[in-house]
């Protein structure tokens, strides 16, 4: 049972037209080396449901959106992820916006395998208009109460960043907030971790650190070994948000800039040579911890 | 950043409006304040240290903290209550122990609020943030507002390009009944203060900053407000809280960036545009 592949491999067996999951939030523990990888490959036509940051900006100027189900794409430090603003206005991928706890009850719909959960969540407001497929249930009880029936989230493959990890598959993610990454690990048909230390197998957990542990094994179908995989988002208490790469991703709307940025970053397939590009592991190690 | 250069007689726009955002979590009791972006920041950590000892507050990450963090960079450690992760703020905010004071990009007569996009929805002119946690906050807990830009662009006349976060408009419920937990507390602008508590939920003038008049507030709002005789003016900072301000919660002075130029709170006070 050796789960280990690189990231070329894991999008190797992504088809095109897949609807992907992408762990993480915003500008934290995003599967960024995955998300290379994808750009690296001819993978196209996806269907992406994200807490959007960074990974959701380069599949959008690489094109390779047809669908995207979000609450917000955000850069946290900018205002505005310019990638993500430029497709969006151009109406360059069809959107399926969700409050982001609608996202959630939808991964989490999947993953109980029910087709929808009931909430409150929506209503009075325009997801439901830009949303026709969403519908409403009236409570069997008797208070009869209208609510949102918010359709499963069901995912192809789900794309995971994790501090630790073993060839078998067992995780730890060691950063103070696990976000919605278990959801989207039961919501998919696979599951493929990318982690910041690669551990000989069974030494990732001991029973101080097994509480950090956001998925069992059997769950995953893929572990990738990419230090700094998260990289520009943070995986804490590794590294934190790298602010200046992302002011350099933000500024390359030109397609000469995002040329050059694509060959820089986006190229290299190897983690060594990414982290040169980043200005090397002493470098990433040292970027601080976020402070808002 | 050098502290902003005012006397401590005088307090400055920003103070004025921190103070006024601050309000809204007084008498609130033990619930999770969440003030998103400076100001709003700012104010909760003065409503804590002022009057509500009991609101839970974070760093913006997912700890409680046992006390305000200052803004800018961190001088000491953390004091931490408790952690509170996204998936609790989500069990948090349905349950509804929690008041938010946020920034929309558009407002409505109704207290409709839009975060994600300006003008067509397909393709819009501006694509901004998405409608985040807008839809279930509005109809999960109470929330305020603070608009540091009050004009008819955010103030609209008809209803906002995107309605994410719910309000008082009827012919958007289902049933046609506005939900039991929908709750929209005050707006605190660079202006005046307003509410939605007129007859129907109607858009109403509460206060008006010094030296702003009941005219200007209403030609800066794209829909009618009731103004009810001579509106009060805006309650100052007590001196009290302007140290509280200055020396325990932004002694960076990060407050002078909110306004350009960061005015006095008496709009009479301030130099001409362009000065």
């Amino acid at each position: 049972m050796n789960k280990l592949m690189s990231a070329d491999a894991v999008v190797a067996g992504l088809r095109d037209g897949m609807t992907l999951g992408i762990g993480g939030w915003a500008t934290r523990r995003k599967p960024m080396a995955l998300v290379r990888a994808i750009l690296r490959s001819p993978l196209r036509d996806l269907t992406v449901v994200s807490y959007g940051g960074p990974d959701v900006g380069l599949l959008a100027a690489a094109g390779r959106l047809r669908r995207l189900v979000f609450g917000f794409v955000s850069l946290d430090v900018l205002p505005i992820d310019p990638h993500y603003r430029n497709a969006r206005q151009a109406g360059a991928f069809a959107t399926m916006e969700l409050d982001e706890g609608m996202l959630q009850l939808g991964l989490r719909a999947a993953s109980m395998r029910v087709p929808f959960l009931p909430t409150r969540v929506g209503l009075g407001t325009d997801i439901l208009r830009h949303n026709p497929g969403i519908r409403l249930v009236r409570s069997p009880y008797d208070d009869g109460e209208m609510l949102v029936a918010m359709p499963a989230l069901r995912l192809d493959a789900a794309l995971l960043h994790v501090t630790e990890a073993d060839a078998l598959g067992n995780t730890v993610t060691l950063s103070p907030d696990p976000f919605f990454d278990e959801l989207m690990a039961r919501a998919a048909e696979r599951v493929y971790v990318s982690c910041d230390r690669l551990m000989p197998a069974g030494t990732v957990c001991t029973p101080e650190r097994a509480r950090f542990q956001c998925f069992e094994r059997s769950l995953v179908s893929g572990v990738v070994e990419a230090p700094f995989g998260a990289h520009p988002t943070a995986s804490t208490p590794g590294y934190g948000i790298d602010v200046e790469h992302l002011r350099e991703y933000a500024a390359a709307t030109t397609p000469e800039l995002w040329a050059a940025y694509r060959a820089r970053y986006v190229d290299p397939e190897s983690p060594a040579a990414y982290i040169a590009a980043a200005g090397g592991t002493e470098r990433l190690a040292a970027l601080p911890p976020p402070v808002f | 950043m050098a502290p902003p250069a005012i006397t401590t007689a005088g307090y400055s726009l920003a103070e004025l409006c921190i103070a006024a955002c601050a309000e809204e979590w007084r008498g609130r009791g033990e619930i999770l304040a969440t003030g998103i972006g400076i100001l709003p920041r700012l104010a909760v950590g003065l409503a804590r240290l002022s009057f509500n000892p009991e609101l839970l507050m974070t760093d913006g990450e997912c700890l409680l903290l046992g006390e305000p963090v200052p803004l800018g960079p961190r001088r000491g450690p953390l004091v931490v209550e408790g952690w509170m992760p996204y998936a609790r703020v989500f069990d948090l905010l349905w349950h509804g122990r929690r008041h938010a004071l946020v920034t929309p990009v558009q407002m409505d007569r109704f207290g409709q609020m839009n975060i994600s996009a300006i003008g067509d929805y397909a393709r819009p002119k501006v694509a901004i943030l998405g409608a985040r946690g807008y839809p279930g906050n509005s109809i999960s807990h109470a929330n305020s507002m603070f608009v540091p830009n009050h004009s008819p662009r955010v103030f609209v006349a008809g209803e906002v390009d995107m309605v994410c976060s719910a309000g008082f408009n009827p012919a958007r419920w289902p049933d046609g009944r506005v939900p039991e937990w929908l709750s929209i507390g005050r707006v605190i602008t660079d202006l005046a203060v307003l509410d939605f508590g007129g007859p129907g939920h109607g858009a109403r003038l509460c206060s008006l900053h010094p030296g702003v008049s009941v005219a200007e507030v209403t030609a800066a709002t794209g829909f009618p407000l009731l103004v009810d005789g001579d509106p009060p003016q805006t309650p100052a900072p007590t001196a009290a809280q302007l140290t509280l301000i200055r020396e325990r919660l932004d002694p960076a002075g990060l407050r002078a960036t909110i306004f350009k130029g960061d005015p006095p709170g008496d709009h009479r006070a301030a130099p001409p545009a362009g000065a």
